[in-house]
């Protein structure tokens, strides 16, 4: 299927949003490039949904402006933007089929009945749900509801897609699976994305970038790659996937730490006593008799396991390693560790 | 075990049915003794002439015009009644659910405020309201449907309550503004038809309020069916008892489909998925 809409550039420029005295948005500023899939994350509270109910028109901004296609849409109502969405809680009318659900937007735009049927037909049908066409919502599963809804916000051909966690009311088998068909049909249909999750790998795994929000703002936006190998802060870092504080001395751009020498990345303290933030999989074990380190707790994740190890100076270290070598470690048994020389952010110690 | 068991659902149901038994006795015993009272000939036997009568629109209309009265009145106040609270009630509860919720008690409250007046003390300060309304719309019976809202308020607030309580108004309708919907629409295409069966169960407890509705109506001088009864009492009691037995029958008969709606709609979950399946 090629792109039935090139997507649209969309822009928000100093978005600001006060609910009483908590600050959601902070002047938020971000870009969207035509087609592309941009995934906010962060905490509850950091002002993600926010920033999506802007864009949607669904909540004012107190300050800023919402661009799209070159055109200011901050003062036009929600039911004039042209934008599908699907929300996190279940939405589609409990009154009308899934072809109904699909439709609806169609019949306002004042679509003939025939082009309705074939229109919502062919979403169906990308949605994988022809077979559904005639169930009410309460005949099908969560999964297949949120596919109706992203077939409903599609059908419309929406200048741009929002999607407001729409899996995170579904079970893990189906939200992988449901993800992976979402980048799909995204790709398929090219419309301009803004994913909002909490969910850092369903970020990662569909996002052309990724934007970490804290306090209403933006700590970072770049390619799921780089927020994970590259972290600008130490909020960043430690969201985003796991990670351990270790002390070390920094000093040219390089940090002392158990025995090993970490490169530093941009933006990390470069000198004195600093914590480093170092990724479970750049921490190496070793059984060792004599080892000045402990094993604490193992745990089996399938390809891999984590081990939980206590350092001679009483610190709680997490490493990753093969599920092989997880298998043969014990609790207590005696181990040595090893830090592979993989760039990491250093910060001034707390 | 198994015998304690069965001997104990035995007492159980046995309970059960004597309940029923003693509140059907307690409800049936007045309305057979109008039935024998209306059917009574005069120099005894049964007749059904008191029926006939009151099964004739057309001659009620012109034997007993105070009744005929009451009738017109009571028709056109059960359709304004119920059509000002269906306007007045449903956007209002809808946009409060939507925009401030904070109000929901607040309304809530003011709605439900009826119920801890009594009838007697709302005439009271309906009085003066009421001159002003002559004053400016005229003295017709049909205006006391401004009243009537007031009074109906507290049950068809907890039946539309329980209505909008039943589905996610906020998010239906902000997927239906995303779509293109105005607020008209949202209301009409979305929201009215998901709560249709509490807009109806309010609806039918409106009817049976303002057809049962007797206090305002007298002391504030306007006709409806009760003021006829009452009147016609006076003059014929076996007709007015006759016309008082078929509104209970009515109430009765509108409160019976309302309970089958109900159970029709609690059999049909609106939007509660299936388990999780593999999509």
């Amino acid at each position: 299927m090629t792109p039935q809409r090139q997507g649209v550039a969309v822009r928000l420029e100093g978005l600001s949003r006060h609910y009483g005295a908590v600050r959601a948005l902070d002047g938020l500023d971000l870009e969207l490039a035509p087609g592309e899939l941009v995934a906010l994350l962060g905490p509850s509270g950091c002002g993600k949904t926010t920033a999506l109910r802007l864009l949607a028109g669904l909540e004012d901004a107190d300050a800023g402006r919402v661009v799209v296609d070159g055109r200011d849409l901050t003062d036009v109502p929600v039911s004039k933007r042209d934008m599908g969405m699907v929300f996190q809680a279940y939405s589609l009318f409990p009154h009308m089929t899934a072809r109904q659900n699909v439709a609806f937007g169609l019949r306002l735009r004042g679509r003939s009945a025939a082009e309705q049927r074939s229109r919502a037909g062919e979403m169906l049908e990308l949605v994988g749900l022809s077979s559904q066409a005639d169930r009410y919502a309460h005949q099908m599963s969560g999964g297949q509801q949120q596919r109706v809804a992203l077939a409903r916000a599609l059908a419309i051909e929406p200048q741009v897609l929002l999607l407001d966690e729409p899996l995170s009311a579904l079970d893990a088998k189906v939200r992988v699976q449901l993800r992976d068909e979402i980048r799909r049909i995204q790709l398929d249909v090219g419309a301009t994305t803004l994913l909002v999750t909490h969910d850092q790998e369903e970020a990662l795994a569909v996002a052309d970038r990724v934007g970490v929000m804290r306090s209403g703002r933006l700590e970072q936006i770049a390619a799921p790659s780089v927020i994970y190998t590259t972290p600008a802060t130490a909020f960043v870092a430690e969201f985003v996937g796991l990670t351990n504080r270790l002390d070390g001395i920094a000093a040219d751009g390089v940090a002392q730490v158990l025995r090993a020498r970490i490169p530093l990345l941009p933006g990390s303290s470069t000198s004195g006593p600093v914590s480093v933030l170092v990724r479970p999989e750049s921490v190496e074990v070793h059984t060792q008799r004599d080892g000045d380190a402990e094993v604490v707790a193992t745990s089996f994740l399938g390809s891999l396991g984590r081990v939980r190890v206590r350092t001679a100076d009483g610190a709680l270290l997490l490493a990753q390693v093969p599920t092989g070598e997880a298998g043969v470690l014990q609790v207590g048994d005696r181990v040595t560790l090893a830090l592979r020389p993989v760039p990491a952010l250093a910060v001034g110690r707390d | 075990m198994a015998g304690l068991q069965r001997a104990r659902v035995r007492r159980q149901a046995t309970f059960r049915w004597v309940v029923v038994a003693v509140v059907g006795t307690f409800f049936a015993l007045p309305l057979l003794g109008m039935l024998e009272f209306t059917t009574r000939a005069p120099g005894g036997g049964r007749t059904a002439a008191v029926w006939r009568t009151v099964a004739d629109l057309s001659g009620l209309r012109t034997t007993y015009p105070e009744l005929w009265a009451g009738l017109k009145a009571s028709g056109a106040l059960v359709v304004l009644t119920v059509l000002i609270m269906l306007v007045l009630l449903v956007p209002t509860m809808t946009w409060v659910r939507l925009r401030v919720p904070r109000l929901r008690r607040t309304i809530e409250f003011i709605c439900l405020l009826p119920l801890t007046i009594p009838a007697i003390v709302l005439v009271v300060g309906l009085a003066p309201v009421y001159a002003w309304v002559t004053y400016l719309l005229g003295g017709s019976s049909a205006w006391l449907c401004f009243a009537y809202v007031v009074l109906v308020l507290p049950y068809c607030y907890r039946a539309l309550d329980a209505g909008l309580s039943a589905i996610d108004v906020r998010t239906l309708a902000e997927a239906a503004r995303s779509l293109g919907a105005g607020w008209g629409t949202v209301m009409v295409r979305v929201i009215l038809p998901n709560v249709r069966t509490a807009v109806l169960s309010a609806s039918f407890l409106a009817v049976a309020l303002v057809l049962g509705e007797f206090t305002i109506a007298s002391l504030l001088h306007r006709d409806n069916l009760q003021v006829g009864i009452n009147q016609l009492g006076q003059r014929d009691a076996q007709v007015a008892v006759a016309v008082s037995f078929a509104a209970l029958a009515l109430a009765f008969v509108l409160l019976l489909v309302l309970s089958f709606a109900g159970h029709r709609r609690t059999r049909r979950p609106l939007a509660t998925p299936l388990t999780e399946e593999p999509a």
